[in-house]
C-alpha cells in the first residue's frame, strides 16, 4: 500500500539525516546523562533508599530529554519548505506523521538503551536479568512520547517561543505514561522482579487512543 | 439582554440559596465539623469543570470539521471556565485539608487529576496567546483541545490505579454520605452548573464582539 | 524528456478569497488558464503572486471561493510542479538522494533512472553525489526544477524563479522553461517585471493587493501589464 511505501522511504530519510550528523542524538543522550546524574546526586542524601526513586527518576529524566528532542521534528522541515515537498509528493499526509513517529521512536530507544547501563550504575539496580521486559515497557513508553511529541512539535513549529512551548505542552500530557512507565518499570527493578500487564494496558491504551487522533486529525495540522 | 439579566439574577439566587443549604441545612459532619462544609463548593466544581472541558471538546471537534468560528469560540470560553472551576478546586482542597487533616496538600485522586487538568487547559490558553493568525490559532488549539480531552479519561484512570496501588491515609472523600448532604451536594452541582452555563455564555458573547469588531475593522481597511 | 507528459490541465480560480489573521492575500479573485497557456504573473511585493500560485498547488487552502481544473479525467488528480522560493529540498542530502526520496514518494516506477535523467537533463550529472548544501544558489534551482518535473507534470507553478541566479542560469532557465512551454505544458509563472522569462509568456496577467488589475486575455497590452507606474 502506497501509505507504507511512503512511510518507509520517509522513515529512511529520517533515520539517514540523523545518522550522517548525529547531532540530535548526541546532544539528546548527554542530556539524559546529566539528568540521570543530578538527579542521583540531589537524592542519594536525601533519600534512605535512592534505588526506591530510581525509576521515576530515570522516566522523568526521559520525559525532559524527549521534549528537547522533538523540538526540531517538524521545525527543520521549515528551513527549506521541504515541508510543502512532501505534501505535494506524498498521497495520505499521514505518512508524514508515521514516518517521523517511528523514526522518533528509534531515536528514543536508543537514547533510553544507552542511558540503561549508566544508570544501573548510578542508583545500583539489576536491569540484566530483566532486559526484554525493560525493553518492552521502553517501547510502549516511548511509542507514546513519540506520538504526542510529534504532534505537538507540529503545533509548536507553528507558534511562538517554541522552545519553552512544547515542553510545556506535552509534560501534563503524558502524565499517564510518566506514571505507567514508572511503576512498570518499578516493578521490573524491585526484590521480585515482575511484568506488570495492568500498567503496561495503560501504556498500550494511550498509544492506541493517541496515534488514532494523530490519524484521523494529523493532516488538518499541516494545512496552511 | 433582559434575558440574560433574568438569568444571571436566577443564578445569583440559585447560588445564594446553596450556600443557606450548605451552612445550615446540611447536618455537620462529626470528625471534621464546619470546614467539612466546603465540601459542597469543592466536590461540584470538579465535576462542573470536566463538563466545561467536555463542551470545550466538542467545540473543538465541531471547529475542526466545519470551520465556523463560533465552536472555537465556545472552545476558548469554555476552556476558561473550566480552568476557572479548576482552580476552585484547587483552592479548596488546601483549604479543607489543612484545618481537617493538617496538611496543606495530598495527593489523592482526584486532587492530583485536577492538577494535571488545571496544567493542560492552562497550557491550552498559553498556546492561543502564542499564535497571532485567528484561523490558525483557532485550529491548531482545536487539535491539542482534542489531544487534551482524550488524555483526561487516561490520566484520572492512570491515577486512580496508581492511587489504588499505593493507598494513603488522608483522604478527601465524602464517603458515607448523609441523605441531607447527598441533596445539598446535587444542589450545589446544580446551581454551579448553571453558573458554568451562564459564564461560557457571557463569555462567547465577548468572543464574538471581538470577532466582529475585528472583521469590521478589517472591511473598513479593504476600502 | 521523451516520456508522456502528463496531461495539461487549466485551471479556474472563482472567486478566491485568502486570508492571514487580518491581512487579505487574495480578495474575491476570478482568473481562468487554459490548458497550455504560458502566463506570467506581476506585480508589486505582497500582490499575492506567492499566494496564488500556493492556492494553484493546493498547498494553501483559500479562506473561501473554489479552484477547479480543467481538461482532466473525471476525478482525475493533475499532476502539479511547484518551484517556489524556497528550494523545497533537504541539503543534507545528496542531489540523487533527494530526488529519488521524491520520486519515490510519488509513485514514479524506477525512482533512481528518472533522478539521474533529471539530472543530466539539468546539468547537474557531475554533482550526482554532493550534498545540497554544497550547492550554488544556481545549482539549487536547477535542482528545484528537476524535483518538479519529477512525475512529468501537465501543470508547472513558478514563483519568481529568476531570483539570485547569474546570467547563465537566467539563460539555462528562459530555455527550459521555453521546452516546456513548446511540450505543451501549462505554465504559471511569477516574475518581477520585463525579463527573459516574461518574453516566453502567451499572456500576463498584473495583481495587486491580491485583485487582477490587468490581463491581456482582457485586451490589455503586454506593455502595460508590465509598465510600471504609479502604484
Amino acid at each position: 500500500m502506497r501509505l507504507f511505501a511512503n512511510t518507509a522511504a520517509l522513515v529512511g530519510k529520517e533515520l539517514q539525516t540523523e545518522f550522517r550528523s548525529r547531532e540530535l542524538l548526541i546532544t539528546t543522550m548527554f542530556f539524559v546523562l546529566t539528568v540521570i546524574a543530578l538527579f542521583s546526586i540531589t537524592f542519594d542524601a536525601a533519600v534512605s533508599d535512592p534505588k526506591s526513586v530510581a525509576p521515576g527518576l530515570l522516566w522523568l529524566a526521559i520525559l525532559f530529554s524527549s521534549s528537547l528532542m522533538l523540538q526540531p521534528c517538524f521545525l527543520k522541515e521549515r528551513t527549506n519548505d521541504t515541508l510543502s515537498a512532501l505534501r505535494l509528493s506524498v498521497g495520505d499526509p499521514f505518512a508524514i506523521f508515521l514516518a517521523k513517529l517511528v523514526a522518533n521512536v528509534c531515536l528514543l530507544l536508543i537514547t533510553e538503551l544507552l542511558a540503561l547501563p549508566l544508570f544501573a550504575v548510578f542508583f545500583n539496580v539489576k536491569i540484566m536479568r530483566v532486559f526484554p521486559q525493560l525493553i518492552l515497557v521502553f517501547l510502549l513508553g516511548s511509542i507514546g512520547i513519540a506520538v504526542t511529541g510529534t504532534a505537538l512539535s507540529a503545533i509548536s513549529s507553528q507558534a511562538r517561543m517554541r522552545e519553552l512551548l512544547l515542553p510545556m505542552l506535552l509534560l501534563p500530557l503524558l502524565v499517564p505514561i510518566l506514571l505507567a512507565s514508572t511503576e512498570a518499570t518499578a516493578a521490573l527493578l524491585g526484590e521480585n522482579p515482575a511484568l506488570r500487564w495492568d500498567w503496561l494496558a495503560i501504556l498500550a491504551a494511550f498509544d492506541v487512543v493517541f496515534l488514532t487522533a494523530l490519524w484521523l486529525f494529523g493532516e488538518y495540522l499541516l494545512e496552511e | 439582554m433582559a434575558k440574560t439579566g433574568v438569568y444571571t439574577f436566577l443564578v445569583c439566587v440559585l447560588m445564594g440559596v446553596t450556600a443557606y443549604f450548605s451552612f445550615f441545612v446540611a447536618p455537620t459532619e462529626s470528625t471534621m465539623g464546619l470546614v467539612q462544609r466546603i465540601f459542597y463548593l469543592h466536590a461540584p466544581s470538579g465535576m462542573v469543570s470536566l463538563m466545561a472541558f467536555l463542551i470545550s471538546c466538542i467545540g473543538s471537534v465541531a471547529y475542526i470539521l466545519t470551520r465556523r468560528p463560533k465552536w472555537d469560540w465556545l472552545a476558548v470560553s469554555s476552556a476558561e471556565v473550566g480552568v476557572a472551576f479548576c482552580t476552585v478546586v484547587l483552592l479548596t482542597g488546601p483549604i479543607w485539608a489543612h484545618p481537617a487533616w493538617g496538611v496543606w496538600w495530598a495527593w489523592d485522586a482526584r486532587l492530583t487529576s485536577t492538577l494535571v487538568l488545571w496544567l493542560l487547559y492552562v497550557a491550552f490558553l498559553i498556546l492561543r496567546t502564542m499564535i497571532d493568525d485567528a484561523d490558525r490559532r483557532a485550529l491548531v488549539s482545536a487539535f491539542f483541545g482534542v489531544f487534551t480531552f482524550l488524555d483526561v479519561p487516561l490520566v484520572y484512570g492512570s491515577i486512580w490505579w496508581w492511587r489504588t496501588q499505593h493507598p494513603q491515609p488522608v483522604v478527601f472523600t465524602s464517603a458515607g454520605l448523609d441523605p441531607t448532604m447527598r441533596k445539598v451536594f446535587y444542589l450545589s452541582w446544580l446551581s454551579l452548573t448553571c453558573l458554568m452555563a451562564l459564564l461560557i455564555r457571557q463569555r462567547y458573547e465577548l468572543e464574538s464582539s471581538r470577532e466582529e469588531l475585528r472583521t469590521l475593522e478589517q472591511e473598513l481597511e479593504a476600502t | 524528456m521523451s516520456e508522456r507528459i502528463g496531461r495539461p490541465a487549466g485551471l479556474k480560480f472563482t472567486k478566491i478569497e485568502k486570508r492571514f489573521g487580518s491581512l487579505y492575500a487574495l480578495r474575491r479573485l476570478d482568473l481562468e488558464i487554459a490548458a497550455g497557456e504560458c502566463v506570467a504573473l506581476t506585480g508589486r511585493n505582497g500582490s499575492g503572486k506567492t499566494t496564488l500560485l500556493r492556492v494553484a498547488s493546493q498547498l494553501t487552502r483559500p479562506t473561501r471561493g473554489e479552484l477547479a481544473f480543467s481538461g482532466l479525467k473525471e476525478g482525475a488528480v493533475p499532476a502539479i510542479g511547484y518551484v517556489s522560493h524556497a528550494i523545497m529540498l533537504y541539503e543534507e542530502l545528496t542531489a540523487e538522494e533527494n530526488l529519488q526520496l521524491f520520486g519515490r514518494l510519488l509513485g514514479i516506477a524506477e525512482p533512481r533512472r528518472r533522478a539521474l535523467e533529471l539530472l543530466e537533463a539539468t546539468n547537474l550529472a557531475a554533482r550526482t553525489a554532493s550534498l545540497v548544501r554544497t550547492f550554488s544558489r544556481g545549482m539549487k534551482q536547477r535542482l528545484a526544477i528537476a524535483r518538479a518535473l519529477l512525475n512529468n507534470p501537465g501543470v508547472m507553478l513558478l514563483d519568481e524563479p529568476g531570483t539570485g541566479l547569474d546570467t547563465e542560469s537566467m539563460v539555462w532557465l528562459a530555455n527550459r522553461i521555453r521546452e516546456l512551454r513548446d511540450q505543451g505544458r501549462t505554465i504559471v509563472m511569477s516574475v518581477h517585471g520585463e525579463s527573459a522569462l516574461s518574453q516566453l509568456a502567451t499572456r500576463a496577467a498584473r495583481l495587486d493587493a491580491g485583485t487582477l488589475i490587468a490581463d491581456t486575455r482582457a485586451g490589455a497590452t503586454f506593455q502595460s501589464v508590465f509598465a510600471v507606474g504609479e502604484a
